[in-house]
């Protein structure tokens, strides 16, 4: 499986030389690739459908508990095929509907490196690895969504996708964690197959809140739902294969996978049920007020993903059946729908649906496949998406969890629904022919292969139901339930609720998709009203204070004055390293001066009052010679405390240093005095707080010892091993030989910088 | 020898708050010896005992002083003038470009 995940990866690098060697005709080319992997997992499914759960691993970072292992169980198996069956004609599509496009081949090898993150994501066994392969998609979504990158929107939907999935993720990383700590384990099937205590750890609360943030987001759940529609800027074949059949349902994906372990606690069934159903309904109503065709189709992919969530919260047996059934059901139509809106948009040049009408002459097959996708959608027998919706009524009669509430929003959303279909699928191919910027004509082959197969499997899962019921769905339902169920799913139930609700739904949606064009106005009021308070406002409002919060910060700490810099360090330093202190060592000062010499406390002295000189002298030549008094001093002190090359050293570099002060300062302006009263205390305070800071800390360092100092080992190793008798120079040149080579290239670097500066003033002079 | 090192250090960080730029390279300066005394005190001082290994013997008699932070100082020594000579090349270059000496006018990148 690892080859599986990797070859989109490596495919996608070799694909700017394949581009140009096939040109056009590379959609057909890429596409062999998904084709493939489609079959290598369908030859899975004999043995996963028999219950088998296939694990491989690759060590990535053992020490940490990271591999690259992968799992392949009913549920990943239904996620894998939808990727790569689906991926296969959205690649061939892609290649017609770009056609030509300057930038194709950066979108295949986004497009490549998605489908090889995606199936990362539903292979992975290990969180961690999981979480990696998460972001990649939210990563390459961004690229995606932003692929007409001079498009100031498309820009701006790119990166609110981005901030909000990605945020999200942070989360999720967070709760993925907790999970793999109380789980015991970082592997999914061993924390999901073993007895431990992940509903009753003390942490199970914030992983599932932790865990929830980043699924919601990522699969558009309320309140995070506003990022999807706007995501819709990307190329219509990106939002047909992320934002609708795979990416976006990463976060169901990760919830059904998460749910045998979870599923018991009672806040992940009130919170999955609660945004799910909330999710429904809002995407339902939306996607019938919404005009553009894209943004209908959105729209009803939020309530499918409410849908979904809100099947998991419920978890009985009939629910998981609804899920697994609905998940397939709706990547199929949503899929053929997609493709059919671009081809709309390709072909007419418009994406308003209110224009479109009347374009099942110029296009019959679109229109075709249209309808049966459409009737799929509205849940119409005999499309699997009847079976999909029968299923959801009985899961949402049985729900244990505010029953009669689910039973309401479930009628709701699907009665909209079916007026969307009616919308998406019928107002564009009849009645009167619109007023559309293009004249309509047929798509190529390339685009309109993907809505017929996908479509037409539809209707084959609904008329065949024994394939996709034994094959893929009773095994998800395992995954998903985490024991075996018994079922069997059928057309026909004979009369009972769900078909009651179901007729009574459909009679309802038509009415209301008659009334479509008479509800726009009100619609568009209603709407405009409400998105002021809605979730997005907020979205928009938080990016707001995060600039206003960035520019404050910076005129307070960035603004531009190096003294305001100084103070912060300086006094960072100070409060910090003062508090540490004082705390674990106590306030401690001592004078000794019995231990001194005379000629050492005159030495001491000298230093003192040169240092106080410095501040107050107004003449440079006196401040360099008090420097020179100061170094010398220090020259001296070194050479009667036994360090006599430190000594040599320092008269050396001081003599130096008073050399060049009086080479270059004398070319600088005077001392100018530009501080006021204010200032002057300011720093005067600052300053004394840091050298009593430092005097507290030679006090404290001279008589705490944590440690046994490395020097005895140089003092008896120096003869010995290096055959040398001043100890400081053998530890320079020898022992630490490389530390002074570094210091002789900070040295040449320093004369290089000197030499080059001088060097560019004559020339500046010189032009 | 702390209070020197306090009054040093504190001299030098007044120093670097000026906005004269001449004061920031003497303070600079200052601040480099303030911490070579440092290391140098908080390492223990020792009289009269430079660590030496006589003519004949291979460690040396007695107590000898810490070579280590020694080492340390000397190498601070110089690079502290490396940094110098660096930093008064380029104030004294600043200061012919932008064509002042106060460090609170040098705030744009661009002049």
């Amino acid at each position: 499986m690892l080859f599986a995940v990797f070859s989109g990866f490596v495919l996608a690098a070799l694909t700017p030389w394949l581009i140009g060697l096939v040109k056009d005709r590379i959609g057909w080319l890429l596409a062999l690739l998904p084709l493939g992997l489609t079959f290598y997992f369908v030859s899975h499914i004999p043995a996963v459908s028999n219950g088998e759960v296939i694990l491989q691993s690759w060590d990535w970072m053992p020490g940490l508990d990271i591999n690259l292992s992968f799992m392949l169980d009913g549920l990943s198996l239904m996620f894998a095929l939808l990727i790569s069956f689906i991926g296969t004609f959205i690649l061939i599509y892609a290649g017609s509907y770009l056609r030509g496009h300057r930038y194709l081949g950066r979108f295949y090898v986004t497009m490549l490196c998605f489908m090889a993150s995606m199936l990362g994501v539903v292979l992975s066994d290990n969180l961690i690895s999981l979480f990696v392969f998460w972001e990649l998609t939210s990563i390459t979504s961004y690229l995606l969504i932003g692929f007409n990158h001079e498009d100031k929107d498309a820009r701006k939907c790119a990166l609110q996708g981005l901030l909000v999935t990605v945020g999200g993720g942070l989360a999720l990383m967070a709760g993925l964690i907790m999970l793999g700590m109380a789980g015991g384990s970082f592997e999914l099937s061993e924390i999901l197959n073993s007895d431990n205590d992940l509903l009753t750890s003390s942490f199970t609360v914030g992983m599932i809140l932790c865990i929830l943030a980043g699924t919601f987001t990522k699969s558009a759940q309320f309140p995070f739902h506003f990022w999807l529609p706007n995501a819709m800027a990307a190329p219509t074949p990106v939002s047909a294969y992320l934002h609708s059949a795979t990416m976006v349902k990463a976060g169901v994906y990760l919830m059904a996978r998460l749910n045998p372990g979870l599923g018991e606690h009672p806040l992940w069934t009130a919170l999955l049920c609660s945004a799910g159903a909330v999710t429904m309904v809002l995407g339902a109503y939306l996607a019938y007020s919404a005009t553009g065709v894209k943004k209908v189709l959105a729209y009803s992919t939020i309530m499918a993903l409410g849908t979904l969530t809100m099947l998991i919260g419920i978890g009985t047996d009939h629910a998981m059946i609804a899920f697994a059934t609905f998940l397939l059901a709706h990547s199929l139509y949503k899929g053929a729908l997609f493709m059919i809106a671009g081809i709309l948009d390709h072909e007419t040049g418009t994406k308003d649906l209110t224009v479109m009408g009347g374009l099942r002459s110029a296009m019959p097959i679109t229109a075709v496949a249209a309808t049966v996708a459409g009737l799929s959608l509205a849940g119409m027998p005999p499309l699997f998406g009847f079976v999909a919706k029968e299923a959801l009524f009985e899961a949402v009669l049985g729900a244990p969890w505010q029953g009669a509430v689910l039973i309401v929003a479930a009628v709701a959303s699907a009665i909209l629904v079916i007026a969307v279909a009616g919308a998406i699928a019928v107002k564009p191919f009849w009645g009167a022919l619109g007023n559309t910027p293009k004249k309509p004509h047929e798509a190529p082959i390339g685009m309109l292969l993907g809505p017929i197969v996908l479509a037409f499997t539809s209707l084959l899962f609904g008329v065949v139901l024994y394939a996709p019921d034994t094959l893929l769905v009773a095994a998800a339902v395992t995954s998903v339930k985490g024991a075996p169920v018994d079922f069997y799913l059928s057309l026909w139930h004979g009369v009972n609720w769900p078909l009651i609700l179901s007729i009574g739904s459909v009679v309802a949606g038509v009415t209301l998709y008659l009334l479509w064009n008479a509800n726009r106005r009100i619609l568009i009021k209603v709407n405009g009203a409400v998105s002021r308070f809605g979730p997005e406002a907020g979205y928009f409002k938080m990016m707001d204070g995060f600039v206003g919060i960035a520019n404050w910060h910076t005129r307070v700490l960035q603004n531009g004055v190096m003294g305001n810099y100084m103070i912060v360090l300086v006094m960072t330093t100070v409060i910090l390293t003062g508090y540490t202190l004082l705390s674990q060592h106590g306030f401690y000062l001592a004078l000794n001066l019995s231990d001194m010499n005379f000629y050492e406390g005159a030495i001491a002295l000298l230093l003192t009052i040169a240092a106080i000189y410095v501040i107050l002298t107004r003449s440079r030549l006196g401040a360099v010679a008090t420097l020179g008094v100061l170094g010398f001093s220090v020259a001296l002190i070194f050479i009667l405390f036994s360090a006599p090359d430190l000594g040599i050293t320092q008269v050396l570099v001081e003599t130096l240093t008073v050399i060049l002060l009086v080479l270059v300062l004398f070319k600088l302006p005077g001392f100018s005095h530009y501080s006021t009263r204010f200032e002057i205390w300011r720093d005067g305070t600052v300053a004394v707080f840091f050298g009593v800071l430092m005097t507290l800390l030679v006090h404290a360092a001279i008589d705490v010892r944590y440690f046994e100092s490395i020097s005895s080992y140089f003092v008896q190793a120096s003869y010995p091993d290096a055959q040398g008798r001043n100890i400081v120079n053998v530890i320079l040149v020898d022992f630490r030989a490389l530390d002074t080579l570094g210091e002789l290239f900070v040295l040449a670097i320093a004369a290089l910088g000197v030499f080059s500066m001088l060097n560019l003033r004559a020339e500046v002079k010189k032009s | 020898m702390a209070y020197v090192i306090g009054v040093l250090f504190a001299s030098a960080v007044y120093m670097m708050l000026r906005r004269s730029i001449v004061k920031l390279v003497i303070g600079l300066m200052i601040l480099s010896n303030a911490a070579n005394l440092l290391i140098f005190t908080v390492s223990g001082m020792t009289r009269g005992s430079p660590p030496l290994i006589p003519e004949g013997l291979t460690e040396p008699a007695g107590v000898v002083a810490d070579p280590l932070p020694q080492a340390l100082v000397l190498t601070a020594i110089v690079i502290a003038f490396g940094v110098l000579a660096f930093a008064v090349v380029l104030i004294h270059r600043a200061y012919e470009v932008v064509g002042t000496d106060d460090l609170d006018k040098m705030k744009d990148t661009d002049t």
